[in-house]
């Protein structure tokens, strides 16, 4: 293939953070601590569902060591809101959006509701005076399944009903499509409440600066946090400052607030310097988990194997709290015909509340569920027609100029049929195995969007400047969540600066301090920050450029800058040092640092009934092949190779980016294989590591990444986003994997050993 | 009441008071002030805090600080001389170190490894990382990681890698 020469673009080059990292050396927010430093703790509710009879703090408070004991009555707004910028309002219309306090009332609807907030001297003292803390509850009915949430009669989780939303999706006319079909496969597939399991749990650390500025340092996703900070504190949002750290982790579960408001409200009331970390159980408990969903598929095909009808209901349980329930799900109703050409469509979605733990932001967001469902029934539709599964999608794959379920036409070539072809014949030929092991093989291809939903106006902001010394750095309050998102921006400046990636440093990621990126979620770092970056660098190359031409008298178009000096093209002992440049750029006024934005295009919002409209700017594509050996006698499954393909656009990092897929990949493999948040009647079953089990070094299967770059990607240099779709279709090609190897269709995660042997036991 | 500790810490003399309940994760980061051991879950699953004591790994958030009086405790911290260890080496440069949380912790159970088996097979790095969990990397990188090391520190030269 014949790309563009970069110079460190698409190279495998290891992070700036690595070698900080393998010392042990970063200050997470977990580690910093601060003389005379208060230590927090919470106390939270017990019970799924209940009425609080009184609170009683005076033992607490009264015991020596404590701060402060906080309760509702000492919130000044007592609600998480959160406003997202961009026509949300409107996209919102008709959902009964229940916010979650901060501090629970006279209610609590989810085991793990924070209640009380105590600071103390000592971690011991906090978590004695929490002990001493006294709420008396009324146990109340609750509901805790989705669908007995939408019955008449069910326990209310909220006053304006259980339904959180609901969205539709309306395609040609799926009578007449059932009507043709040939051939139609019906199953119905559940997924469970997953936990993203980060390795560092939620924390932080606050303090009041000198200019009074509450300022919490703090593992988030979301710098912008401070706005929900300063809105529960009723503070100006100048007055609040959100420092980033480095993250240990985030999957989506450090988007929603976490400690940010308790922590404000502890700093603000005591004045002091505190800190707050989630124990792991409190992490299990409090913060939001991936959906569980309930997915009814009906798809009709002609003999030919020719998609003509799909049908979907999808149900997923929200928990006790909005959160981003309605997004989550609306990711879901877009995905939900997979990458398919499907002429008739009717998808029927609600998002329903329960008593169990809030459900919200994880990797994929709504991706991962609906690929389980629709490469599920891909299989079994090619069962039934006696087909190839690879034959009968590539038959219906996407293709540029074809449209989504919605409508939206797709711009550029997705290359479905290369990475899934690519991906299978990357398995290598077939292993044979024996008894009582069953080898089976599967796949799915799926697509995930990257970036924010198109009517959300979605912007970020950079700043990148020269150093006299010709080195650079770029400001963007980007936070990393070890995806490499800091790496990335810099190697994008350095490729248009001309500098090797370690001449360029990016400092900060700080509310108050470095320019607005945004979230780093939904797959849109790169994509925003990325271009901000991009825009802001040709900015500054655009001045050092004509700055070198004046000095080596060649015109602009002829001046290149690599290694750290400016050329001119084809003569290549008439060159400068970037530093002279630069400083002579300085000494004439030249402007050497710039700040830009960038603008994702924006479209208006959905068509609220028929669903039909522009969802997203662009999608990431792919294909993920596993095989597995099922222990036919105690119902293990193994998986013992996994390929993954995708286009990719461009690789900024090629280390970064197979990191991801393969991050992605276990993380997907837990998902299929290992991982459910076991609940009876809302409350954790298994709120420990060591019962809730993810992927060790000896689950993870070998695994080959196989990067295709089309360079058609919206990123800066034809990049697309990778961290999310790494993960959707893992859970769905281990789905078919071991449906294969054991001749039952599976429809139900996680894909347990009980489950394999009851399959086993049924008839097929 | 406290403890009165004498040991040895990344190859240097130590003498410290703690309270008796500290565990030795609590005394490296509380009395010590070395931030590199991590606490993931405080019961002894996640591996975060893994640390040498006497050249093999432990859980620190499982070990009372009393265990240390008259033993050698190395950290992250105490792993590099003049230069970094190899394995240090080898996870930065082949991306093994994704959000850098798990990785002081995989590499001292790694250098465990090492110390007794210095050309471990991918099966053998996939046994003895086993209980160090890592939610970033799917582990393809750092058990390239720690074979990459292996080879480099090795006077052995068969060292398999996994499938191709």
């Amino acid at each position: 293939m014949d790309g563009p020469a970069y110079r460190v673009i698409g190279k495998s080059l290891p992070r700036a953070d690595a070698w900080e990292k393998v010392r042990g050396r970063p200050i997470y927010a977990g580690d910093l601590a601060l003389s005379g430093m208060l230590h927090g703790r919470i106390v939270r509710s017990p019970y799924a569902s209940a009425r609080i009879v009184s609170i009683d703090t005076r033992a607490a408070a009264a015991l020596s060591g404590v701060a402060a004991v906080l309760t509702h009555a000492d919130v000044p707004r007592n609600e998480l809101r959160m406003e997202l910028p961009g026509r949300m309002a409107e996209a919102t219309a008709g959902a009964v959006l229940a916010t979650q306090p901060v501090l629970a009332a006279d209610r609590v609807r989810f085991q793990g509701e924070p209640v009380v907030a105590i600071a103390a001297e000592t971690p011991e003292v906090a978590a004695h005076a929490a002990e001493l803390v006294e709420v008396e509850y009324e146990e109340l009915p609750g509901v805790f399944d989705p669908l007995e949430s939408l019955r008449p009669g069910a326990a209310l989780v909220h006053e304006g009903g259980n339904v959180l939303r609901r969205w539709q999706l309306r395609k040609g006319d799926i009578r007449e499509g059932f009507g043709r079909a040939e051939v139609v496969v019906e199953h119905t597939y559940r997924t469970p409440f997953v936990d993203h399991v980060y390795i560092e749990t939620e924390t932080g650390v606050g303090w009041i600066d000198a200019e009074g500025v509450l300022t919490l340092r703090v593992s988030t996703q979301v710098l912008e946090h401070f706005r929900d900070v300063a809105e529960v504190l009723r503070l100006p949002h100048s007055r609040v400052r959100l420092e980033g750290a480095y993250l240990g982790g985030g999957f989506g579960g450090k988007e929603d607030v976490t400690v940010e408001c308790l922590l404000g409200l502890l700093v603000w009331k005591t004045r002091r310097a505190v800190q707050l970390v989630f124990s792991r159980e409190e992490s299990f408990i409090g913060h939001g988990k991936r959906h569980p969903y309930v997915m009814r598929y009906k798809t009709g095909a002609m003999r030919n194997g020719e998609l003509v009808a799909l049908e979907a209901e999808l149900y997923s349980d929200a928990g006790a709290y909005a959160a981003l329930s309605p997004w989550v799900l609306f990711y879901s109703l877009v995905t939900a015909t997979g990458p398919y050409r499907v002429p008739h469509v009717h998808v029927d979605a609600a998002t329903v509340y329960t008593n169990n733990p809030i459900a919200s932001a994880y990797r994929t967001f709504g991706s991962i569920q609906t690929c389980i469902a629709y490469e599920g029934q891909m299989d079994a539709l090619a069962q039934a027609l006696g087909m190839d599964p690879l034959e009968l999608r590539e038959k219906n794959f996407l293709h540029k100029g074809d449209a989504i379920a919605t409508g939206q036409v797709l711009e550029s070539e997705p290359m479905l049929g290369e990475t899934m072809r690519r991906a299978w014949a990357a398995l290598g030929p077939p292993r044979r195995a024996e008894a009582p092991v069953r080898i089976g093989r599967g796949l799915a291809a799926s697509f995930t969007p990257y970036g924010r939903m198109c009517w959300t106006r979605d912007s970020a902001s950079a700043w990148v400047g020269m150093e006299l010394d010709g080195t650079a750095v770029v400001r963007c309050a980007a936070p990393d969540v070890g995806g490499g998102q800091t790496a990335s921006l810099c190697s994008i400046a350095a490729e248009l600066l001309g500098l090797p990636a370690e001449r360029v440093v990016a400092v900060g990621r700080d509310s108050h301090f470095t320019p607005r990126a945004g979230t780093t979620t939904a797959t849109r770092q790169l994509f925003m920050s990325g271009n901000a970056v991009l825009k802001a660098a040709r900015e500054v190359r655009r001045h050092l450029v004509e700055q070198a031409a004046e000095m080596l008298e060649a015109a602009p178009a002829d001046v290149e800058l690599y290694d750290g000096r400016a050329f001119v093209r084809g003569a290549s002992d008439r060159s400068l040092a970037l530093a002279e440049v630069v400083k002579a750029a300085t000494a004439a006024g030249r402007p050497t640092q710039v700040l830009d934005k960038f603008d994702a295009p924006s479209a208006p919002t959905i068509d609220p009934l028929t669903g039909q409209g522009k969802p997203f700017n662009d999608y990431t594509f792919g294909t993920q092949a596993v095989e597995v050996e099922v222990d036919e006698e105690t119902g293990v499954t193994r998986a013992t190779r996994l390929v993954a393909c995708y286009d990719v656009g461009q690789a900024i990092n090629r280390q970064s980016t197979e990191g991801q897929i393969e991050g992605g990949a276990v993380q997907g493999l837990g998902h299929a294989l290992l991982e459910e948040v076991v609940l009876e009647q809302g409350i954790s079953k298994n709120p420990h590591l060591l019962d809730y089990k993810i992927p060790t070094t000896l689950d993870a299967p070998v695994i080959e990444s196989i990067l295709l770059e089309s360079g058609n990607g919206l990123g800066p240099f034809g990049a697309k986003g990778i961290g999310e779709p790494a993960m959707t279709p893992t859970p769905a090609a281990v789905m078919n994997a071991v449906s294969r190897a054991i001749g039952r269709r599976i429809t139900d995660l996680p894909i347990t050993a009980e489950r394999v042997l009851a399959k086993l036991k049924s008839r097929a | 009441v406290s403890l009165d500790l004498d040991f040895t810490l990344n190859g240097r003399p130590c003498r410290i008071d703690c309270p008796p309940h500290w565990t030795v994760l609590d005394l490296l980061r509380d009395g010590l002030s070395l931030l590199g051991a991590k606490d993931g879950c405080g019961e002894g699953v996640c591996g975060a805090c893994t640390v040498l004591l006497d050249g093999r790994p432990i859980r620190a958030c499982l070990v009372l600080a009393a265990r240390l009086d008259g033993h050698a405790l190395v950290s992250i911290e105490g792993l590099e001389g003049d230069a970094l260890d190899p394995l240090q080496d080898a996870f930065a440069e082949l991306g093994a170190s994704q959000c850098g949380f798990c990785t002081p912790g995989m590499i001292m159970s790694a250098k465990a490894l090492l110390a007794v088996d210095p050309a471990p097979s991918a099966h053998d790095v996939r046994e003895a990382l086993a209980g160090n969990l890592c939610r970033c990397t799917g582990y393809v990188k750092i058990i390239e990681a720690v074979l990459a090391a292996a080879q480099r520190l090795g006077s052995h030269s068969a060292v398999e890698g996994e499938g191709g």
